[in-house]
């Protein structure tokens, strides 16, 4: 069966949950053969196996995580003409669609991103990636017709599986062309974040908005968002006026977010902000204003004061979990 | 310093935007187009490095004839000059495409930076700047919430999952910028008033001297097999909060297994 190429997003030899949701993906139409660049690989292989990775080709030189996506791009591109995959998957994070910007320029290829779901195409030729797109109001299925398909999964798009795989560890070329080293990257700054699960990856997602009222406020929505160990987000209306970090917006121009359950609290649901979150799977809206928009989008909704809700709703979740 | 800001002009995003049945492309004509409003901040920085070190500011833009009105009021927030790339064989161009088409354009017309929104708020790929640093062979220096200048020398941060990245590179590059960099100047009414008299320069495809078997629908790497809109999603429940809706909302994320 031929091979299909999934790039690990992996922190140390912590592999993240999106790559083994694109290891579950790729079985649907070839062998999953993860590429693995840096260190690591070794402890992470086990894991790898237990996904239903074949091989893992592991690119770990000098110099590969000091450059700006263009180093991973060329890993790849030299995979490609090593093993001819039938596809190549990457996450649809930024860098993710970065780096398979970049391959697609490399390789000439067409490159489909923000897939929320992939399926073998009806006649065996390449996968049919499904989008969502302008706010989620339409749902596009694309494939790539000429050279090797790129897909940028979001996360979320599948559950993992399990799967036997034999996770043979092969080495891959770590040689840098001068260009890969144009951009170098001389420092990386962790900003505080907490405990709490990546945003984009996390299970479920709490957002405040405007109603929230003010930062000090946003301490209602990361104690619900505690109690039920989910990322805390928030609309633009927040962010802009600084009650929260900017890194969390969810919408057209911040985040998109795919989790199992979405929590709008104080959020009217302008398409901005749906534009970031309509794929979700279920959705719960707390707010005051009954004619809201984001009313539409909801699986249940309490229309009433998040101030009571919130707090009510957070020692139930709490009571409920000592039970 | 040449700074070109490329600049797409999309649907503005509170319309409803629909696909065309006979080919699967955004219907164009019947929205109102405006600045990709990423692409705002993308201007908004070439203004200031210019204002800061000195140099012009270029908008770049590929796009039928409507995309004009957003040139000329890229021009009135404070640009020099504008080149249009405009052509009916462009029409349908994925990202690959347009990435050729605008690198080509801009290896005629020369640059020590070019700077783009982090992605357009219609297609949403958010691969230029890394498609057009890859064929340009120039540092790609994107996702920057801060940019500096010193000399030849460029440094940025670069927004991460995790926080950021300082990134340095040498001019000439070709940066994208995220929304939290600056805050978008309006275009004066002394800024509107230059404006139509700065120059634009319109290019076709064999101006540009880019072979048309190459771009548009025809030559693209991707096509939509199908789309429909989505299903209205089934009605929620909605309650009152008479006092309990915190219990009632837990009783639902009960129900769905969440808790």
């Amino acid at each position: 069966m031929a091979e299909v190429l999934v790039l690990a997003e992996h922190s140390g030899e912590t592999v993240k949950k999106v790559t083994l949701e694109l290891l579950t993906l790729a079985r649907r139409f070839g062998e999953p053969a993860v590429v693995w660049l840096g260190g690591g690989a070794d402890g992470a292989r086990e894991r790898l196996a237990e996904y239903g990775a074949a091989k893992v080709y592991v690119a770990d030189g000098e110099g590969l995580d000091d450059y700006v996506v263009a180093p991973a791009a060329e890993v790849l591109a030299s995979l490609v003409s090593r093993t001819s995959p039938v596809a190549v998957l990457v996450a649809a994070t930024p860098e993710g669609k970065e780096i398979a910007g970049r391959l697609a320029v490399k390789i000439s290829s067409g490159v489909l991103t923000d897939a929320v779901d992939l399926t073998p195409g009806d006649d065996g030729s390449g996968p049919v990636a499904e989008q969502s797109i302008f706010g989620g109001a339409i749902i596009v299925r694309s494939r790539v017709r000429s050279g090797t398909p790129i897909v940028a999964v979001r996360p979320n798009a599948a559950a993992p599986e399990p799967a036997e795989g034999a996770a043979a560890l092969e080495p891959a070329s770590t040689e840098l062309s001068e260009a890969a080293k144009a951009a170098r990257i001389t420092d990386r700054v962790v900003a505080q974040r907490g405990e709490r699960p990546d945003l984009t990856e996390a299970a479920i997602v709490v957002s405040g908005g405007r109603g929230v009222g003010n930062a000090e406020n946003f301490a209602l929505i990361e104690k619900l968002a505690d109690s039920l160990g989910a990322a805390v987000g928030a609309s633009r209306a927040a962010t802009d006026a600084g009650w929260y970090p900017h890194q969390f917006q969810v919408g057209q121009t911040g985040k998109t977010v795919s989790p199992q359950l979405y929590l709008a609290v104080g959020i009217s649901g302008a398409i901005q902000h749906r534009a970031g979150m309509q794929t979700s799977k279920t959705i719960m809206v707390i707010n005051k204003d009954p004619e809201a928009p984001i009313f539409e989008l909801a699986d249940f909704g309490v229309v009433g004061d998040l101030f009571n809700v919130v707090p009510q709703l957070t020692d139930e979740i709490a009571r409920r979990r000592e039970s | 310093m040449n700074i070109v800001v490329c600049m797409k002009q999309v649907p503005d995003t509170w319309a409803e935007r629909t696909l065309r049945a006979e080919d699967s492309r955004l219907d164009r004509a019947s929205v109102d187009g405006v600045i990709n409003e990423l692409d705002e901040y993308a201007i908004e920085e070439g203004l200031r490095l210019a204002e800061a070190h000195g140099g012009e500011v270029t908008i770049l833009s590929m796009g039928p004839e409507k995309a004009s009105e957003s040139i000329r009021k890229a021009l009135s927030m404070g640009a020099d000059k504008a080149v249009h790339l405009i052509d009916d064989q462009l029409a349908g161009s994925d990202a690959l495409a347009t990435s050729l088409a605008l690198a080509t354009v801009l290896g005629r017309i020369g640059f020590d930076l070019v700077i783009l929104g982090s992605e357009s708020t219609d297609a949403r790929t958010g691969v230029l700047a890394a498609m057009l640093a890859e064929r340009l062979g120039t540092p790609q220096l994107s996702l920057a919430s801060k940019v500096e200048i010193d000399g030849s020398a460029i440094s940025i941060q670069r927004q991460t999952e995790y926080g950021y990245d300082t990134v340095e590179a040498s001019l000439p590059a070709v940066i994208s910028v995220v929304e939290k960099i600056n805050e978008p100047r309006y275009p004066s009414f002394k800024g509107i008033m230059a404006a139509k008299k700065k120059p634009v320069e319109t290019l076709s495809l064999a101006d540009a001297g880019i072979d048309p078997g190459q771009v548009g629908l025809g030559a693209a790497a991707t096509e939509v097999v199908s789309f429909a809109n989505r299903p209205p999603r089934q009605a929620g429940t909605i309650v009152k909060d008479d006092g309990d809706g915190g219990v009632k909302a837990a009783e639902f994320l009960a129900a769905q297994k969440f808790i």
